[in-house]
């Protein structure tokens, strides 16, 4: 058996530092989870307002509140955020607090490499916020930053962006590393990897994404980097280099890295539907086999993002068939969710609701998702509203909710204390129909021919934009909702029991720590059977 | 106030839209375009079939799914069962997706063929694509013109009520003959921009430095309105394609007064230009080339794009002026546009830009001849 | 289950992260404004900023380094901690490989679809209409704009040197030398662990010293190489597509050599200072590890820079 000491001069049981250092100096993984968490949150709002300005200006056709200039900094910065200061960070935070809980360890392998990770971030969005205050302007070429409009057209600010970018990087390398580390080495003994819970299974698959193709990101601005301030020819013809060879580097991580911001949410989802509908989740090996194939295919799928700019036939097709493939496994989850509800005994409380939604809207973005990778068909798709349609219904209802899911399920063990479940369930019907409102009319302006990132539009499509601005204000607000929730069940609230949710006993470690949970998870390791 | 009664109105409009079953139908504005080409067709075709597999399949799932969620509420007293895998449904649902997918590839990948017939066309036009607007060239016949946003800034700025193609409209659409094999040879030439015309199902990126072909066959005359689709900077929404297609007869007839008139041009070279002549003619040249970046007042917008009105170089020194509007700043959005303009029109914009403003009178004030530029031409290529 | 019996050790919270996060700030400001001092408050002494970085990066890595090795000397770390610390060193160097990855692609991309392309041949070749004359070979001495990038006169290719010289050619090739010192130098640090293990701290303490002399030499032998490249054979990171290739994929792994080197100086320092023993090793190991890396990384650098 195990226990745990923290150094020599201090043993035992004791809470955490007071003050501001137990923020900035902490090791411990549920300070580093809820620092990330909040850090997440904060990021929320900071992008979503972004989109809220873009929802603004979108909202009649004609440039009415920002000039084009700007508006192109706000979509660009609001993709970066939601992807690298939203999602992910709320998964590694989530990652944090969870995995040392549900496999039986007392904190994270690497502690003080765990601050480290958390820390890098916001220094990067430090500096990538403050160059929209610099004189050029923030980054204003796309999330995607193609070259040569992120390389010899940018503004000078890019180089801010390339080494915030680079931060960004290693903190996620960083984190990786040490949660694989974590799972492969701190299991408590009898858990087996087969008996592993799905959240940890799906942020080890996670991991290894993120190992792989962050360094490829990191690649890629470094070639940018070049190309800008020393005169290499990478991503320019004059000198045999090709603006595509960017596009092919940047997908071969981007692709992977939208898998990286859905597949925690699937581990979460599964304990979430598993729980309330009193059931072991229907086929545990099948999720696990269908994870990693995900992952083994999101590698060899990039260039689907790519398909119209000028790929041989060969390429295309290849693409096209290895892109979809994936429906195969990701339809696979799908049908083990439903069939775990099958004669269950379900009830629905709001973590329920949300991976319900999760379930039925992931999969509609899904569908969308499969209609863009015909070919043929995505040369109309393609850069459309369509597009933003399919990816906000992956990630919205998908992987936000699934992160809601999450907060909702995990929050008493947490903190103790329950939420507000009236609260929480009105906080679910107001994003549950205005996420609809706000992203569904935007397949039909986009099957109608209004390209993506365009301040201004032609007059046929008003009516759809004027709906989805409308329904992103409901969502922008009710997202308020959400923050009171959470201080609302630090604060006060019904006391929860060890167990949370009716027998939750039997379905992993965390349930049988007290709530909230000692400052270090298992300092003896439970011995699993 | 004004607010509420535009949602009302919009949403009135969006229901009856719905609820007609209008947006599903297949002529709808809200779905993809019929088109008007073969490919078109297929396309649209190809998208109707995905769409209805997963609509399909979504209707099974979600209706097992919202049954067992009603049928096995826990408050109609629901008992969970135990099972927890069965391996035969396993397998056959990962069958069934695949036939599926099989099933979709096929039609997808027999359109996919058809599209990438790449043969000479009858037609051959270069597309290039310009912060912020097209080139067309014809390789055979010497004809080359440029198209650009023909919607006034006023439109934009809701100064102005919006006209029907707000948007959608351009000063010189490019024209095209029907029942013609034609092939375009897309290029960038600062970023990647994206040619695309819905109603031919053409979508090709501009990728600076390197061609992609595409092609067409229109059989019907007729306007075809399309968009630049790869973001390229702050103009990305402001360069919209126009294409006309028109008999083989009025084709014909169209390319013999291009032809003309580029002769006509170029015999301008060797006239003397007024002072007056050369203003009025750049004020037009001006406000269809340059005011997308330095503004119809001249103030450009700092600080990416300077102000011409007080500039140094366009008070004062005349012989960068010229070298700047043919070479361009390298690295800066300012193009060169030795290429793109006639010598009288470079000269004449120059003029424009130098007796405009408060230039005329804080600065020089010096005017340039076509004959200038005509020389500097000669000089560089020596 | 002998990992079990002893406490995993948590360390307290600890003031070196956030420090090395405030390092990485500092750093990246300096960077930045040192590349475009405009927008930095501190002009043209951003350089400045960037070396305060530096030596707070060092600062911070030495006293992080120091109190791993005396938590360990003190007998905190049980077998299940040394674990994560090798889990996370293979982890590490997975992530290293990946980013050398891109760059690879980088080179495989542009020698086999765009320069092609761009001379005419293969599926976008008329492309070539943009480029009129150019013609595609590799190494890519012509640039399709010998304005903007005027090619290099000369290449590093094993080709040319056999070619230029038959044997004496091959002898008078600098990457041989780079090839001979790296590869033994791999044997030499596998022969300073095994004396590691069997105790015998004079062959290890030895060997790794050759190592070292071995690393150093080619660091410096790369250096002759890059000279001769700049002031020579006109063959620079502006010259093109080889250029870029070349520098960049030779760059990051000599830059990866000197990492190397200095891991394993330090390595040196502590064996002969008595540090490790046959089953506690770590430090020394990761190094060594991060050391075959580097050699791996440097064979497929002779494979598709040089020879092919
Ligand atoms: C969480 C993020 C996420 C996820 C999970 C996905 C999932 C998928 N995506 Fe998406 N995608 C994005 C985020 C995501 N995507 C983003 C951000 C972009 C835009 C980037 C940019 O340009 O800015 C994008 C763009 C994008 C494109 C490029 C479009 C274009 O620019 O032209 C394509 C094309 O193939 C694509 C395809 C797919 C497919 C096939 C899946 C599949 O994984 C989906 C599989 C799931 C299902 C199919 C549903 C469940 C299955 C069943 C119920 C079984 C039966 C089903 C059938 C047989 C149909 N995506
Ligand atoms: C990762 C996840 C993610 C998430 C969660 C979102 C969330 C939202 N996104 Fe976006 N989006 C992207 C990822 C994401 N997005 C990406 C990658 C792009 C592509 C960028 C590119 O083209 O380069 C994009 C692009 C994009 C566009 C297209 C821009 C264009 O092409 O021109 C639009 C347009 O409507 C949009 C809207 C929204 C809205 C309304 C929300 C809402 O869900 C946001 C709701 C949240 C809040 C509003 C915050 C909380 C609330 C408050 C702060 C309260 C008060 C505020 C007000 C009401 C003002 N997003
Ligand atoms: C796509 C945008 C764009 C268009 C169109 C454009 N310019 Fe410019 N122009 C610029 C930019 C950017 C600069 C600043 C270049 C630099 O010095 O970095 C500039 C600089 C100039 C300057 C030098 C001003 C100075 O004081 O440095 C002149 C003169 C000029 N442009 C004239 C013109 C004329 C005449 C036209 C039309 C025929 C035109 N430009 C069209 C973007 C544009
Ligand atoms: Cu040109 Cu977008
Ligand atoms: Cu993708």
């Amino acid at each position: 058996m195990s226990t745990i000491v923290e150094t020599h001069e201090d043993h035992g049981h004791h809470g955490p530092a007071k003050g501001l250092t137990r923020w900035l100096f902490t090791t411990n993984h549920k300070d580093i989870g809820t620092l990330y968490l909040w850090f997440s949150f904060l990021m929320l709002f900071i992008g979503g307002a972004m989109a809220m300005v873009v929802r603004a200006e979108l909202f009649e056709p004609g440039l009415q509140i920002i000039q084009p200039e700007f508006f192109n900094q706000m979509t660009t910065n609001h993709g970066l955020i939601m992807v690298f200061g939203v999602i992910m960070p709320a998964f590694v935070g989530l990652a944090n607090w969870m995995i040392p809980m549900q496999i039986g360890a007392p904190d994270m392998a690497l502690p003080r490499l765990n601050n480290l990770s958390f820390w890098l971030l916001p220094m990067a969005f430090t500096i990538l916020l403050s160059t929209l205050f610099m004189e050029p302007g923030g980054p204003n070429f796309g999330w995607t930053f193609y070259a040569p409009l992120s390389t010899t057209y940018a503004p000078d600010t890019v180089t801010f962006f390339i080494f915030s970018i680079h931060i960004m990087g290693a903190s996620s390398i960083l984190g990786s590393i040490n949660i694989i580390t974590t799972i492969l080495n701190m299991r408590a003994p009898g858990l087996t990897l087969m008996k592993m819970p799905l959240f940890c299974w799906s942020w080890l698959i996670t991991a290894y994404l993120l190992i792989a193709v962050m360094p490829v990101l990191a690649g890629t601005v470094t070639m940018m980097l070049m190309d800008i301030h020393f005169g290499t020819s990478f991503f320019n013809a004059a000198g045999g280099g090709d603006p595509i060879l960017f596009q092919h580097i940047f997908w071969f991580f981007g692709h992977p890295e939208v898998y990286i911001m859905i597949l925690p949410a699937f581990g979460i989802v599964s304990h979430v539907i598993s729980t309330f509908s009193r059931k072991p989740i229907f086929g545990y090996s099948s999720m696990v086999y269908a994870l990693t194939s995900i992952a083994i295919l999101s590698f060899v799928v990039w260039a689907h993002h790519m398909f119209t700019v000028g790929m041989p036939l060969a390429g295309e097709l290849f693409f096209m068939y290895s892109t979809m493939l994936i429906a195969i496994p990701t339809g696979v989850k799908v049908f083990n969710w439903v069939a775990t509800m099958f004669k269950g005994s379900i009830s629905f409380e709001t973590p329920m609701l949300f991976a319900i939604a999760f379930v039925a809207l992931f999969t509609i973005g899904g569908f969308s998702g499969l209609m863009l990778t015909i070919v043929p068909a995505d040369f109309q798709y393609h850069d459309t509203y369509f597009v933003v349609a399919h990816f906000h219904y992956v990630l919205v209802p998908g992987s936000l909710f699934g992160i809601f899911a999450g907060v909702y399920y995990w929050i008493p063990k947490w903190t103790g204390n329950m939420y507000d479940e009236t609260l929480g369930k009105l906080h679910f019907w107001l994003s549950f129909i205005s996420v609809n409102l706000t992203f569904f009319p935007m397949h039909f302006v986009g099957l109608a021919g209004m390209p993506r990132r365009y301040p201004d539009y032609a007059l046929q499509f008003a009516d759809f934009n004027a709906m989805a601005s409308v329904g992103a204000f409901i969502f922008g607000f009710s997202q308020l909702l959400l923050l009171f929730i959470v201080i609302k069940s630090i604060r006060t609230g019904k006391k929860a029991s060890s167990e949370v949710w009716e027998d939750a006993k039997g379905r992993g470690l965390e349930w049988t720590l007290e709530s909230p949970p000692p400052y270090h998870s298992f300092t003896i390791q439970p011995e699993v059977k | 106030m004004k607010l509420a009664s535009t949602l009302t109105r919009k949403f009135h409009y969006i229901f009856l839209c719905i609820f007609s079953g209008q947006v599903f139908s297949e002529a709808s504005k809200y779905n993809m375009p019929h088109g008007v080409t073969e490919v078109s067709e297929s396309i649209f075709e190809l998208h109707m079939l995905i769409m209805w597999v997963c609509v399909g399949i979504g209707v099974v799932v979600f209706g097992i799914m919202f049954w067992s969620l009603w049928k096995y509420r826990k408050s109609s007293g629901a008992v969970a069962a135990k099972f927890d895998d069965h391996f035969g449904l396993e397998i056959s649902w990962t069958i069934l997706v695949a036939v599926i997918l099989v099933l979709i590839a096929i039609p997808s990948t027999i359109v996919l063929i058809q599209t990438y017939d790449d043969t000479e066309g009858d037609i051959n036009i270069m597309v290039t694509g310009y912060q912020w607007k097209w080139q067309y060239k014809y390789l055979e016949d010497d004809i080359s013109f440029f198209s650009n946003l023909a919607t006034s800034q006023e439109e934009i700025d809701n100064q102005l009520a919006k006209g029907e193609y707000y948007l959608r409209e351009v000063d010189e659409p490019l024209v095209i003959p029907i029942n013609k094999r034609i092939r375009f040879l897309i290029t960038g030439n600062d970023v990647i921009h994206s040619w695309w015309v819905p109603d031919f199902a053409v979508k090709q990126d501009a990728v600076p430095g390197f061609i992609n072909t595409a092609w067409t066959n229109v059989p019907e005359p007729g306007i075809y309105r399309g968009a630049c689709t790869e973001l390229c900077g702050l103009g990305h929404a402001f360069m919209p394609i126009v294409v006309r297609a028109v008999e083989q007869e009025e084709y014909d007839s169209w390319v013999a007064e291009k032809i003309a008139f580029a002769e006509q041009e170029r015999l301008l070279n060797y006239k003397v230009w007024t002072r007056e002549e050369l203003v009025q003619r750049g004020e037009g040249v001006y406000a269809k080339n340059c005011i997308a970046c330095h503004q119809t007042n001249g103030q450009g917008l700092p600080p990416v794009f300077p102000a011409l009105d007080g500039s140094n170089i366009v008070m004062n020194d005349k012989t960068r002026n010229i070298e700047i509007l043919m070479e361009g700043v390298r690295g800066a959005a300012m193009q060169s546009f030795a290429n793109q303009l006639s010598e009288v029109d470079i000269a004449s914009v120059i003029t424009y830009t130098r007796r405009s403003w408060g230039n005329n009178k804080n600065g020089d004030g010096e005017i340039v001849e076509p004959k200038e530029i005509v020389d500097y031409k000669n000089r560089v290529e020596l | 289950m002998s990992s079990h019996q002893q406490p995993y050790y948590v360390p307290k919270s600890s003031k070196l992260p956030f420090a090395m996060a405030v390092t990485m700030l500092t750093l990246i400001i300096g960077a930045s404004t040192t590349l475009k001092p405009e927008l930095g408050p501190f002009g043209e002494n951003s350089y400045l900023v960037l070396l305060t970085g530096f030596l707070m990066m060092w600062t911070t890595m030495f006293f992080w380094f120091s109190q791993v090795i005396k938590e360990n000397n003190e007998g905190l770390n049980n077998l299940m901690l040394n674990n994560s610390y090798y889990y996370g060193m293979a982890w590490f160097i997975f992530s290293e490989v990946m980013f050398f990855f891109a760059f690879f692609f980088a080179l495989a991309y542009i020698r086999n679809f765009a320069v092609p392309w761009l001379g005419g041949e293969g599926e976008k070749g008329i492309s070539n209409i943009l480029w009129p004359g150019f013609e595609a070979h590799w190494p890519l001495m012509v640039t399709p704009d010998q304005a903007a990038f005027p090619g290099p006169e000369e290449e590093m290719s094993f080709g040319t040197a056999y070619g230029h010289g038959g044997l004496a050619g091959v002898l008078g090739w600098i990457p041989l030398y780079n090839t001979i010192c790296l590869l033994s130098s791999s044997v030499t640090v596998h022969i300073a662990h095994l004396g590691l293990k069997n105790g015998n701290r004079l062959q290890f303490n030895l060997f790794l010293a050759i190592t070292l002399i071995l690393g150093y030499s080619f660091v410096v032998l790369q250096a002759i190489e890059y000279s001769e490249a700049y002031t020579q054979m006109g063959l620079t990171l502006k010259s093109g597509a080889y250029g870029t290739t070349f520098f960049m994929l030779t760059g990051f792994h000599g830059f990866h050599v000197c990492l190397g080197a200095i891991i394993l100086t330090i390595m040196l320092i502590r064996g002969l200072r008595g540090h490790f023993s046959h089953d506690d090793q770590f430090g020394f190991e990761a190094g060594s590890w991060y050391w075959h890396f580097v050699d791996v990384v440097w064979i497929c650098l002779v494979a598709f820079v040089y020879v092919m």
